[in-house]
Protein backbone atom coordinates (compact mmCIF):
# COMPACT_ATOMS: atom_id res chain seq x y z
CA UNK A 1 0.00 0.00 0.00
CA UNK A 2 2.72 2.33 0.95
CA UNK A 3 4.18 1.91 -2.42
CA UNK A 4 0.78 2.12 -4.22
CA UNK A 5 0.47 5.62 -2.13
CA UNK A 6 3.93 6.40 -3.58
CA UNK A 7 2.71 5.85 -6.82
CA UNK A 8 3.81 2.03 -8.09
CA UNK A 9 0.81 1.01 -10.44
CA UNK A 10 2.50 -2.55 -10.34
CA UNK A 11 2.56 -2.92 -6.44
CA UNK A 12 -1.34 -1.00 -6.86
CA UNK A 13 -2.60 -3.29 -9.58
CA UNK A 14 -1.56 -6.47 -7.68
CA UNK A 15 -2.82 -5.54 -4.24
CA UNK A 16 -5.93 -4.60 -5.02
CA UNK A 17 -5.78 -7.80 -7.00
CA UNK A 18 -5.59 -9.36 -3.89
CA UNK A 19 -7.82 -7.21 -1.40
CA UNK A 20 -10.86 -8.30 -4.21
CA UNK A 21 -10.81 -11.91 -3.02
CA UNK A 22 -11.16 -10.35 0.11
CA UNK A 23 -13.79 -7.97 -0.59
CA UNK A 24 -15.34 -11.18 -2.89
CA UNK A 25 -15.72 -13.19 0.35
CA UNK A 26 -16.54 -10.51 2.33
CA UNK A 27 -19.69 -9.34 0.05
CA UNK A 28 -20.74 -12.93 -0.61
CA UNK A 29 -21.14 -13.89 2.95
CA UNK A 30 -23.14 -10.77 3.77
CA UNK A 31 -25.62 -10.42 0.56
CA UNK A 32 -25.90 -14.48 0.44
CA UNK A 33 -26.79 -15.15 -2.46
CA UNK A 34 -27.17 -12.20 -4.77
CA UNK A 35 -23.59 -12.25 -6.79
CA UNK A 36 -23.91 -9.68 -8.84
CA UNK A 37 -24.42 -7.09 -6.05
CA UNK A 38 -21.82 -8.50 -4.41
CA UNK A 39 -19.61 -7.93 -7.91
CA UNK A 40 -20.81 -4.38 -7.98
CA UNK A 41 -20.28 -3.76 -4.25
CA UNK A 42 -16.83 -4.80 -4.84
CA UNK A 43 -16.22 -2.36 -7.33
CA UNK A 44 -17.78 0.39 -5.60
CA UNK A 45 -15.26 -0.60 -2.40
CA UNK A 46 -11.96 -0.52 -4.77
CA UNK A 47 -13.17 2.66 -6.64
CA UNK A 48 -13.68 4.41 -3.00
CA UNK A 49 -10.27 2.95 -1.96
CA UNK A 50 -8.91 4.82 -4.84
CA UNK A 51 -10.46 7.86 -4.28
CA UNK A 52 -10.16 8.34 -0.89
CA UNK A 53 -6.18 6.01 -0.77
CA UNK A 54 -4.77 9.03 1.41
CA UNK A 55 -6.57 8.78 4.24
CA UNK A 56 -4.79 5.27 4.83
CA UNK A 57 -2.78 6.26 8.12
CA UNK A 58 0.66 4.44 7.73
CA UNK A 59 0.99 3.12 11.27
CA UNK A 60 -2.50 1.42 11.58
CA UNK A 61 -3.06 -1.81 10.02
CA UNK A 62 -4.21 -2.07 5.95
CA UNK A 63 -6.94 -4.83 6.93
CA UNK A 64 -9.06 -2.30 8.80
CA UNK A 65 -8.80 0.32 6.59
CA UNK A 66 -9.81 -1.70 4.00
CA UNK A 67 -12.99 -3.31 5.79
CA UNK A 68 -14.42 -0.61 7.58
CA UNK A 69 -14.59 1.08 3.65
CA UNK A 70 -16.08 -2.16 2.75
CA UNK A 71 -18.67 -1.57 5.86
CA UNK A 72 -19.35 1.57 5.07
CA UNK A 73 -19.99 0.82 1.27
CA UNK A 74 -21.92 -2.31 2.44
CA UNK A 75 -24.37 0.25 4.31
CA UNK A 76 -24.56 2.80 1.72
CA UNK A 77 -26.23 -0.32 -0.48
CA UNK A 78 -28.53 -0.86 1.77
CA UNK A 79 -29.64 2.36 2.68
CA UNK A 80 -30.09 2.74 -1.56
CA UNK A 81 -31.84 -0.14 -1.57
CA UNK A 82 -34.04 0.60 1.29
CA UNK A 83 -33.11 -2.66 3.14
CA UNK A 84 -34.68 -5.39 1.35
CA UNK A 85 -34.26 -8.54 2.57
CA UNK A 86 -35.67 -7.33 5.94
CA UNK A 87 -37.34 -9.72 8.42
CA UNK A 88 -40.49 -8.27 10.06
CA UNK A 89 -39.97 -7.22 13.93
CA UNK A 90 -41.78 -10.10 15.18
CA UNK A 91 -39.61 -12.87 13.78
CA UNK A 92 -36.85 -10.98 14.71
CA UNK A 93 -36.40 -12.33 18.44
CA UNK A 94 -36.00 -15.89 16.71
CA UNK A 95 -33.40 -14.78 14.64
CA UNK A 96 -31.12 -13.80 17.27
CA UNK A 97 -32.30 -16.15 20.02
CA UNK A 98 -31.04 -18.55 17.65
CA UNK A 99 -27.26 -16.92 17.66
CA UNK A 100 -27.63 -17.49 21.47
CA UNK A 101 -28.19 -20.75 21.41
CA UNK A 102 -26.56 -22.79 19.09
CA UNK A 103 -23.06 -22.05 19.88
CA UNK A 104 -24.76 -23.20 23.68
CA UNK A 105 -25.71 -26.64 22.40
CA UNK A 106 -22.46 -26.99 20.34
CA UNK A 107 -20.80 -26.28 23.26
CA UNK A 108 -22.93 -28.91 25.33
CA UNK A 109 -22.56 -31.33 22.13
CA UNK A 110 -18.95 -31.87 22.62
CA UNK A 111 -18.87 -31.51 26.30
CA UNK A 112 -20.87 -34.76 26.55
CA UNK A 113 -18.79 -36.41 23.96
CA UNK A 114 -15.78 -35.91 25.52
CA UNK A 115 -17.56 -37.20 28.50
CA UNK A 116 -17.42 -40.88 27.13
CA UNK A 117 -13.27 -40.34 26.39
CA UNK A 118 -10.84 -41.58 28.60
CA UNK A 119 -9.92 -38.79 31.13
CA UNK A 120 -6.40 -38.42 30.02
CA UNK A 121 -7.12 -38.46 26.15
CA UNK A 122 -10.70 -35.99 26.81
CA UNK A 123 -8.22 -33.29 27.49
CA UNK A 124 -5.80 -33.47 25.10
CA UNK A 125 -8.42 -32.99 22.59
CA UNK A 126 -9.91 -30.26 24.45
CA UNK A 127 -6.69 -28.68 24.89
CA UNK A 128 -6.11 -29.17 20.72
CA UNK A 129 -9.40 -28.89 18.99
CA UNK A 130 -11.18 -26.76 21.58
CA UNK A 131 -8.39 -24.09 23.35
CA UNK A 132 -6.71 -24.21 19.91
CA UNK A 133 -3.14 -25.59 21.27
CA UNK A 134 -0.58 -26.36 18.86
CA UNK A 135 0.20 -30.81 19.13
CA UNK A 136 3.78 -29.33 21.00
CA UNK A 137 2.17 -26.66 23.04
CA UNK A 138 -0.17 -29.57 24.56
CA UNK A 139 2.27 -32.11 24.90
CA UNK A 140 4.13 -30.05 27.16
CA UNK A 141 1.38 -29.38 29.31
CA UNK A 142 0.20 -32.88 29.79
CA UNK A 143 4.19 -34.17 29.83
CA UNK A 144 3.93 -36.03 26.09
CA UNK A 145 6.08 -35.72 23.12
CA UNK A 146 4.38 -34.01 19.79
CA UNK A 147 3.94 -37.31 18.29
CA UNK A 148 2.19 -39.07 20.96
CA UNK A 149 -0.22 -36.57 21.20
CA UNK A 150 -0.93 -36.68 17.63
CA UNK A 151 -1.69 -40.50 17.91
CA UNK A 152 -3.68 -39.86 21.06
CA UNK A 153 -6.31 -37.05 19.43
CA UNK A 154 -6.20 -39.11 16.10
CA UNK A 155 -7.39 -42.30 18.21
CA UNK A 156 -10.15 -39.96 20.38
CA UNK A 157 -11.95 -38.65 17.52
CA UNK A 158 -12.02 -41.66 15.73
CA UNK A 159 -13.62 -43.60 18.62
CA UNK A 160 -15.50 -40.65 19.19
CA UNK A 161 -17.22 -40.91 15.49
CA UNK A 162 -17.51 -44.32 15.42
CA UNK A 163 -19.78 -43.87 18.65
CA UNK A 164 -21.32 -41.21 16.79
CA UNK A 165 -22.29 -43.38 14.12
CA UNK A 166 -23.09 -46.19 16.00
CA UNK A 167 -25.98 -43.49 17.97
CA UNK A 168 -27.31 -42.61 14.71
CA UNK A 169 -27.85 -46.62 13.58
CA UNK A 170 -29.26 -46.77 16.86
CA UNK A 171 -31.68 -43.78 16.18
CA UNK A 172 -32.75 -45.32 13.02
CA UNK A 173 -33.44 -48.18 14.35
CA UNK A 174 -35.46 -47.03 16.97
CA UNK B 1 -17.09 -3.60 -16.42
CA UNK B 2 -14.94 -6.36 -15.53
CA UNK B 3 -13.35 -6.04 -12.34
CA UNK B 4 -9.73 -6.71 -13.51
CA UNK B 5 -10.27 -4.15 -15.84
CA UNK B 6 -11.21 -1.66 -13.18
CA UNK B 7 -8.41 -2.57 -11.49
CA UNK B 8 -5.88 -2.34 -14.88
CA UNK B 9 -8.15 1.22 -15.08
CA UNK B 10 -7.09 2.70 -11.58
CA UNK B 11 -3.72 1.57 -11.47
CA UNK B 12 -2.89 3.18 -14.78
CA UNK B 13 -4.88 6.74 -13.35
CA UNK B 14 -2.34 6.22 -10.36
CA UNK B 15 -1.24 9.33 -9.33
CA UNK B 16 1.02 9.38 -6.36
CA UNK B 17 0.15 10.95 -2.61
CA UNK B 18 1.37 12.04 0.47
CA UNK B 19 0.01 10.19 3.22
CA UNK B 20 0.21 13.76 5.20
CA UNK B 21 -1.32 15.33 2.39
CA UNK B 22 -4.95 15.32 3.75
CA UNK B 23 -3.56 17.08 6.92
CA UNK B 24 -1.41 19.16 5.21
CA UNK B 25 -5.37 20.16 3.47
CA UNK B 26 -7.16 19.78 6.93
CA UNK B 27 -4.69 22.51 8.65
CA UNK B 28 -5.31 24.92 5.88
CA UNK B 29 -8.98 25.10 5.99
CA UNK B 30 -8.64 25.22 10.00
CA UNK B 31 -6.33 27.55 10.30
CA UNK B 32 -9.06 29.68 7.72
CA UNK B 33 -11.70 29.11 10.20
CA UNK B 34 -9.59 30.09 13.37
CA UNK B 35 -8.60 33.41 11.22
CA UNK B 36 -12.10 34.17 10.40
CA UNK B 37 -13.45 33.95 14.12
CA UNK B 38 -10.36 36.05 15.71
CA UNK B 39 -11.24 38.62 13.21
CA UNK B 40 -14.74 38.55 13.92
CA UNK B 41 -13.56 38.83 17.69
CA UNK B 42 -11.21 41.72 17.67
CA UNK B 43 -13.49 43.68 15.28
CA UNK B 44 -16.98 42.94 17.01
CA UNK B 45 -16.07 42.73 20.67
CA UNK B 46 -12.05 43.42 20.87
CA UNK B 47 -9.60 41.96 23.38
CA UNK B 48 -10.57 42.60 27.24
CA UNK B 49 -9.27 46.02 28.35
CA UNK B 50 -8.00 44.54 31.20
CA UNK B 51 -5.81 42.10 29.41
CA UNK B 52 -3.01 42.74 30.97
CA UNK B 53 -3.94 42.12 34.44
CA UNK B 54 -5.82 39.16 33.74
CA UNK B 55 -2.85 37.53 32.14
CA UNK B 56 -1.62 37.34 35.67
CA UNK B 57 -4.74 35.57 36.94
CA UNK B 58 -5.18 31.88 37.48
CA UNK B 59 -8.56 31.81 36.30
CA UNK B 60 -7.46 33.75 32.56
CA UNK B 61 -5.25 30.10 32.24
CA UNK B 62 -7.85 27.72 33.34
CA UNK B 63 -10.47 29.35 30.63
CA UNK B 64 -7.07 29.09 28.33
CA UNK B 65 -6.40 25.58 28.61
CA UNK B 66 -9.61 23.83 29.18
CA UNK B 67 -10.73 25.63 25.98
CA UNK B 68 -7.84 24.88 24.11
CA UNK B 69 -7.41 21.17 25.83
CA UNK B 70 -11.08 20.37 24.39
CA UNK B 71 -10.34 21.61 21.23
CA UNK B 72 -7.33 19.81 20.76
CA UNK B 73 -8.73 16.39 21.75
CA UNK B 74 -11.96 16.87 19.57
CA UNK B 75 -9.72 18.00 16.85
CA UNK B 76 -7.69 14.85 17.54
CA UNK B 77 -10.69 12.46 17.71
CA UNK B 78 -11.87 14.03 14.20
CA UNK B 79 -8.78 13.44 12.89
CA UNK B 80 -9.31 9.53 13.67
CA UNK B 81 -12.69 9.06 12.62
CA UNK B 82 -11.67 11.12 9.23
CA UNK B 83 -9.95 7.48 8.98
CA UNK B 84 -11.45 4.44 8.17
CA UNK B 85 -10.91 1.86 10.85
CA UNK B 86 -9.31 3.91 13.25
CA UNK B 87 -10.24 4.18 16.64
CA UNK B 88 -11.15 7.51 18.29
CA UNK B 89 -11.24 6.35 21.62
CA UNK B 90 -8.61 7.85 23.66
CA UNK B 91 -9.31 11.39 22.39
CA UNK B 92 -13.17 10.67 23.40
CA UNK B 93 -12.25 10.01 26.85
CA UNK B 94 -10.06 12.82 27.24
CA UNK B 95 -12.84 15.67 25.78
CA UNK B 96 -15.29 13.71 28.15
CA UNK B 97 -13.46 13.68 30.86
CA UNK B 98 -12.07 17.47 30.36
CA UNK B 99 -15.93 18.81 30.15
CA UNK B 100 -17.20 16.44 33.21
CA UNK B 101 -14.23 17.73 35.30
CA UNK B 102 -14.15 21.45 34.66
CA UNK B 103 -18.71 20.57 34.98
CA UNK B 104 -17.80 19.29 38.46
CA UNK B 105 -14.98 22.31 39.69
CA UNK B 106 -17.97 24.65 38.80
CA UNK B 107 -20.83 22.51 40.79
CA UNK B 108 -18.27 22.19 43.63
CA UNK B 109 -17.32 25.88 43.73
CA UNK B 110 -20.84 26.99 43.34
CA UNK B 111 -21.95 24.93 46.05
CA UNK B 112 -19.55 25.46 48.60
CA UNK B 113 -19.96 29.35 48.38
CA UNK B 114 -22.33 31.48 50.84
CA UNK B 115 -26.17 31.71 49.41
CA UNK B 116 -25.94 35.34 48.37
CA UNK B 117 -22.81 34.71 46.02
CA UNK B 118 -24.28 31.86 44.30
CA UNK B 119 -26.36 34.26 41.74
CA UNK B 120 -22.81 35.99 40.80
CA UNK B 121 -21.11 33.04 40.42
CA UNK B 122 -23.12 31.19 38.11
CA UNK B 123 -24.24 34.11 36.64
CA UNK B 124 -21.87 36.82 36.20
CA UNK B 125 -22.95 40.03 34.29
CA UNK B 126 -22.98 38.40 30.42
CA UNK B 127 -24.58 34.78 31.64
CA UNK B 128 -26.54 36.07 28.48
CA UNK B 129 -24.27 36.54 25.72
CA UNK B 130 -21.69 34.42 26.39
CA UNK B 131 -23.13 31.43 25.10
CA UNK B 132 -24.22 33.12 22.07
CA UNK B 133 -21.03 34.71 21.55
CA UNK B 134 -19.18 31.61 21.98
CA UNK B 135 -21.31 29.94 19.24
CA UNK B 136 -21.31 32.08 17.06
CA UNK B 137 -17.36 32.56 16.63
CA UNK B 138 -17.42 28.54 16.57
CA UNK B 139 -19.14 28.26 13.16
CA UNK B 140 -16.48 29.64 10.65
CA UNK B 141 -14.26 27.11 12.89
CA UNK B 142 -16.92 24.63 12.45
CA UNK B 143 -17.14 25.45 8.49
CA UNK B 144 -13.17 25.06 8.11
CA UNK B 145 -13.28 22.06 10.27
CA UNK B 146 -15.96 19.87 8.78
CA UNK B 147 -14.73 21.26 4.86
CA UNK B 148 -11.13 19.76 6.37
CA UNK B 149 -12.82 16.49 7.51
CA UNK B 150 -14.19 15.81 3.95
CA UNK B 151 -10.70 15.49 2.54
CA UNK B 152 -10.18 12.34 4.28
CA UNK B 153 -12.74 9.73 4.45
CA UNK B 154 -15.16 9.47 7.80
CA UNK B 155 -17.27 6.17 7.74
CA UNK B 156 -19.23 7.38 10.71
CA UNK B 157 -20.36 11.05 9.07
CA UNK B 158 -22.60 11.52 12.24
CA UNK B 159 -20.00 10.93 14.92
CA UNK B 160 -17.11 12.38 12.70
CA UNK B 161 -19.35 15.60 12.28
CA UNK B 162 -19.68 15.70 16.38
CA UNK B 163 -16.09 15.48 16.95
CA UNK B 164 -15.60 18.39 14.38
CA UNK B 165 -17.93 20.19 15.71
CA UNK B 166 -17.10 20.25 19.66
CA UNK B 167 -13.53 21.06 18.09
CA UNK B 168 -15.02 23.98 16.52
CA UNK B 169 -16.88 25.23 20.00
CA UNK B 170 -13.55 24.72 21.90
CA UNK B 171 -11.59 26.59 19.57
CA UNK B 172 -14.76 29.40 19.59
CA UNK B 173 -13.95 28.89 23.24
CA UNK B 174 -10.87 29.90 22.96
CA UNK B 175 -11.03 32.63 20.80
CA UNK B 176 -13.40 34.51 22.75
CA UNK B 177 -11.29 33.63 26.53
CA UNK B 178 -9.52 36.88 25.22
CA UNK B 179 -12.41 38.75 24.54
CA UNK B 180 -14.39 37.63 27.57
CA UNK B 181 -13.51 38.62 31.66
CA UNK B 182 -15.63 36.56 33.33
CA UNK B 183 -13.48 35.17 36.21
CA UNK B 184 -15.73 32.60 38.00
CA UNK B 185 -15.72 28.81 37.73
CA UNK B 186 -19.77 28.23 37.66
CA UNK B 187 -19.91 30.41 34.97
CA UNK B 188 -17.18 29.26 33.11
CA UNK B 189 -18.23 25.74 33.70
CA UNK B 190 -21.86 26.17 32.75
CA UNK B 191 -21.64 29.22 29.54
CA UNK B 192 -18.17 27.70 27.87
CA UNK B 193 -19.81 24.34 27.95
CA UNK B 194 -22.71 24.96 26.67
CA UNK B 195 -22.14 26.36 23.50
CA UNK B 196 -19.57 24.27 22.97
CA UNK B 197 -21.80 20.92 23.01
CA UNK B 198 -24.23 23.38 20.97
CA UNK B 199 -21.65 23.34 18.33
CA UNK B 200 -21.07 19.92 18.80
CA UNK B 201 -24.76 18.75 18.13
CA UNK B 202 -24.53 21.39 14.87
CA UNK B 203 -21.63 19.58 13.69
CA UNK B 204 -23.18 16.25 14.21
CA UNK B 205 -26.43 17.48 11.88
CA UNK B 206 -23.77 18.81 9.54
CA UNK B 207 -21.67 15.97 9.82
CA UNK B 208 -24.89 13.48 8.92
CA UNK B 209 -25.89 15.18 5.53
CA UNK B 210 -22.35 16.54 4.26
CA UNK B 211 -19.41 14.24 5.10
CA UNK B 212 -20.95 11.28 3.32
CA UNK B 213 -18.75 9.99 0.41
Amino acid sequence: MLAALAGDARAYSSLLAELTKHLRAYYARRLNGAAEDAEDLVQDTLIAMHRRRDSYDPNQPLTAWVYAIARYRLIDHYRRNKVRNAVPLEDAAELFAADEIEPAMARRDVTRLLDRLPPARAALVRATKVEGLSNAEAGERAGLSEGAVKVNVHRALKSLSAGLRKDAGAEDDA
Amino acid sequence: MRTDDLIGALADRLEPTSPRAPLREMTLWLLGGVTASVAAMLLWRGLRPDMMAAMATGMFWTKFAYTLAIGAAALWAAERLGRPGAKADRPARIVQSLIVGVVVLGAARYLTAAGDQRHLLLMGHSASLCPWNIFALSIPILIGAVMGLRRLAPTRPTVAGLAAGLAAGGLGAFVYSFSCNESAMPFVAAWYTLPVLASGALGALIGRYSLRW
